[in-house]
């Protein structure tokens, strides 16, 4: 039932939850996922954590989550839960097929599978797992390489629930699909959640994936990612992340496009405790579009770190990263931006740029753009710039009777706007540049941060118990 | 209104005003004209609130309050505006929205509550009427990708919007073609009245054929040397400023 994971040497501790696990839960697993998971927990064996020591880690250091004690959920709640009776989804105008994870399962509506219209299936991953196994079969496992990626590689030995989308050939899904994650235990839970998207040819999906915390517990989640997106698809990707300033989060997304298809994800973390965002996206066709965007607002001791890899291994691509950040207080943030164009990748068009505004002296950036370009016929250009408010445009907008304080807002309203803008879903965007001023002004409470509005009414306070819901 | 009293600046120690004197009523037009790097410019972003100068010496009045003493936008609510020279452009922020909170931020100032959205709406078409402004331009970030001569134009319709007390054009006429300067001078001359005044600051003599100016006034080398009336610029453009720098 609950396990209890303590000692620094996290990862012996692991690899043994993962034999008395893989007895008790993942016995019954077919035997395509027990094969991976066994392969996963041996590569994690040799692998283990990232530690500052690898490049790509150096500024974002996992010694001080893993030292904590964690409990851990094997099994899923017995009780489904009506999601209706968890929260609201406040987005005024935001119509959406709305789905929850509660620490770290799945929570049903009606059974574990939905049947949207046009054949979309969106629904809880351990019952896909059961329900679905030749879909499984053909795209779990096969997007995210665990190969010398200990991250990865524990969560595939251990993952057992998260989001299954499967969009057929030719469907447009009428509304967004949004899920919250969800953590509210009073102890602190380390979840390892996996989705899975699949986007087959012509089709169309926005997803809109929430990450909030609702106590003021350590949580450490370790998710996966897999997304699919078959020829002339169409991804439209929003990552909200919303956390307390205890949490780590580390996110592992893998995206493969295949030939004439677009791609839009765009993170906005606009609280992290500590967040480390890993977005890989394997270009494996030709006139693809990638559009990666970004928006990190932190304070006090904060940290975000995003590792970019856009791999442009077919020719004729195009891809486009601008990272925005303003950092306020002792934060810090990081941006690694990677564009690997292959050999034979011509014609490639890459487009990298990280912005940053440091409001204090204390406030660090390490912004790190990357090109490593193999082919010879191809465009690309990468920036970064770190800098205070532009002081031109601060006596500018003073000169005409607008306070400093109300130009500061101004200006870094309108810093962030570049990617808010990026929003294609209207109520959506509205919201969250209502909730980027607030946050701005520091005037965003932990509910208003949040796009729920809990059911009966009361504003989520540390002192009320959910526990009762499962 | 404005009174100037034996004003020196200096910025990183070198002395680019060296006692200016000079006396604005309100309905009153001055001209300052000069060659290029005596001052003019100094002389109205000290007013303004630029902090990179550094002022040695004298005083500025605006209605008897003392004006050095008052933070940037304090002396715009009090009715005191700078047409720039080289307006900034603000990306992200539009013009609709820039003006909008500038109007408020005033209005607060003065105990008023924000302007109502018809009102708004009244005066800025009544603004963009009156200079010859499409209606897409407000909805685009403040100057962004503007023209030297629209950006300009920008610049009236802001103060067109919130008419001042004291409006300073400094170099408003450059860069401008004939057509953009009289929509400019259209602009200045239907918002003068008797309650306010103009310091049009210009290096060459055309702009004052469409805004007649009542007084001009010549800086030379930081300090005022020569004033008079409209014949005044005339006799410089015929002259040149060799002329000025020979009689001082």
């Amino acid at each position: 039932m609950d396990n209890i994971l303590t000692e620094y040497s996290f990862k012996d501790k692991m690899v043994e939850l993962f034999h008395e696990t893989m007895r008790k839960n993942f016995n019954n697993d077919n035997p395509y996922l027990k094969q991976l998971r066994q392969e996963a927990i041996q590569e994690f064996e040799k692998v283990g954590f990232p530690s500052s020591k690898h490049e790509k880690w150096r500024n974002t250091n996992l010694s001080k989550p893993l030292k904590l004690e964690y409990v851990h959920h094997f099994e899923p709640f017995e009780q489904f839960t009506d999601v209706g009776k968890l929260f609201m989804c406040e987005v005024h105008e935001l119509e959406s097929h709305l789905f929850a994870q509660l620490n770290g399962w799945f929570v049903h509506q009606n059974g574990g599978i939905n049947h949207l219209p046009g054949g979309v299936i969106v629904g809880s991953l351990a019952s896909a797992f059961v329900q679905f196994p030749e879909i499984i079969e053909k795209y779990y496992g096969k997007y995210a390489p665990f190969q010398n990626n200990g991250l990865v590689a524990l969560n595939t030995a251990f993952a057992q629930d998260g989001l299954f989308v499967y969009v057929p050939d030719n469907v447009v899904v009428d509304k967004p699909v949004q899920i919250i994650n969800l953590i509210n235990l009073t102890e602190n839970l380390f979840i390892q959640p996996r989705n899975l998207i699949i986007l087959g040819r012509n089709s169309k999906l926005q997803l809109l994936y929430c990450d909030h915390s609702l106590l003021h517990k350590h949580s450490l989640i370790n998710s996966v990612t897999e997304v699919f997106i078959d020829e002339n698809a169409e991804f439209e990707n929003y990552k909200l992340q919303n956390k307390d300033n205890d949490s780590t989060l580390i996110t592992n997304a893998w995206i493969t496009q295949k030939s004439n298809s677009n791609m839009l994800t765009n993170v906005l973390t606009l609280n992290p405790g500590t967040i480390r965002n890993n977005i890989n996206v394997l270009l494996d066709g030709r006139n693809c579009n990638a559009e990666l965007y970004g928006l990190y607002l932190l304070d006090k001791e904060q940290h975000v770190d995003n590792n970019i890899l856009v791999d442009h291994a077919k020719p004729d691509n195009y891809s486009s990263q601008l990272f925005k950040g303003i950092l306020d207080d002792q934060a810090t943030g990081v941006f690694n931006g990677l564009v690997l164009v292959r050999k034979d990748a011509q014609k490639t068009n890459a487009y990298q740029k990280n912005q940053n505004i440091l409001l204090t002296d204390k406030a660090t950036i390490d912004s790190n753009p990357q090109l490593e370009i193999y082919a010879d016929d191809v465009k690309c250009s990468h920036g970064s710039t770190v800098g205070q408010l532009d002081n031109e445009a601060m006596f500018y907008m003073r000169s005409r009777g607008i306070s400093e304080e109300v130009a500061r807002m101004s200006l870094m309203n309108a810093f962030a706007s570049a990617i808010i803008d990026k929003i294609r879903i209207e109520p959506l965007r509205n919201r969250i540049n209502e909730m980027v001023s607030k946050r701005l002004r520091g005037d965003l409470s932990i509910c208003d941060q949040c796009i729920l509005n809990c059911r009966d009414g009361r504003k989520i306070s540390f002192d009320i118990d959910l526990s009762g819901i499962k | 209104m404005l009174s100037i009293r034996d004003l020196k600046v200096s910025i990183k120690g070198k002395e680019i005003l060296k006692g200016i004197n000079l006396e604005v009523k309100a309905g009153e037009v001055h001209a300052i004209m000069g060659p290029n790097g005596t001052g003019k410019s100094t002389l109205a972003s000290i007013i303004a609130g630029r902090d990179v100068f550094e002022v040695t010496g004298g005083q500025v009045l605006f209605d008897g309050k003392n004006l050095l003493d008052l933070p940037v936008e304090q002396r715009a609510c009090e009715g005191i505006f700078l047409g720039f020279q080289y307006p900034v452009e603000i990306p992200g922020v539009s013009i609709i929205n820039f003006m909008r909170t500038a109007i408020n931020e005033q209005r607060k100032y003065k105990g008023l509550d924000p302007i109502p959205a018809p009102e708004f709406l009244a005066k800025m078409n009544e603004a963009k009427k009156m200079l010859d402004i499409h209606s897409n331009m407000t909805n685009r970030s403040v100057n962004e990708g503007f023209s030297g001569g629209e950006k300009k134009k920008n610049e009236i319709f802001q103060m067109a919007m919130l008419q001042p007390r004291l409006a300073m054009l400094d170099e408003t006429d450059s860069g401008l073609d004939i057509d953009a300067l009289r929509v400019v001078a259209t602009g200045v001359n239907e918002l003068r009245s008797k309650d306010n005044a103009f310091i049009v600051i210009t290096h060459y003599q055309r702009l004052l054929d469409y805004i007649i100016p009542d007084f001009v006034h010549v800086l030379f080398d930081g300090r005022i040397v020569k004033s008079g009336n409209r014949e005044l610029a005339l006799e410089l453009e015929e002259k040149g400023y060799d002329w000025i720098r020979k009689n001082t």
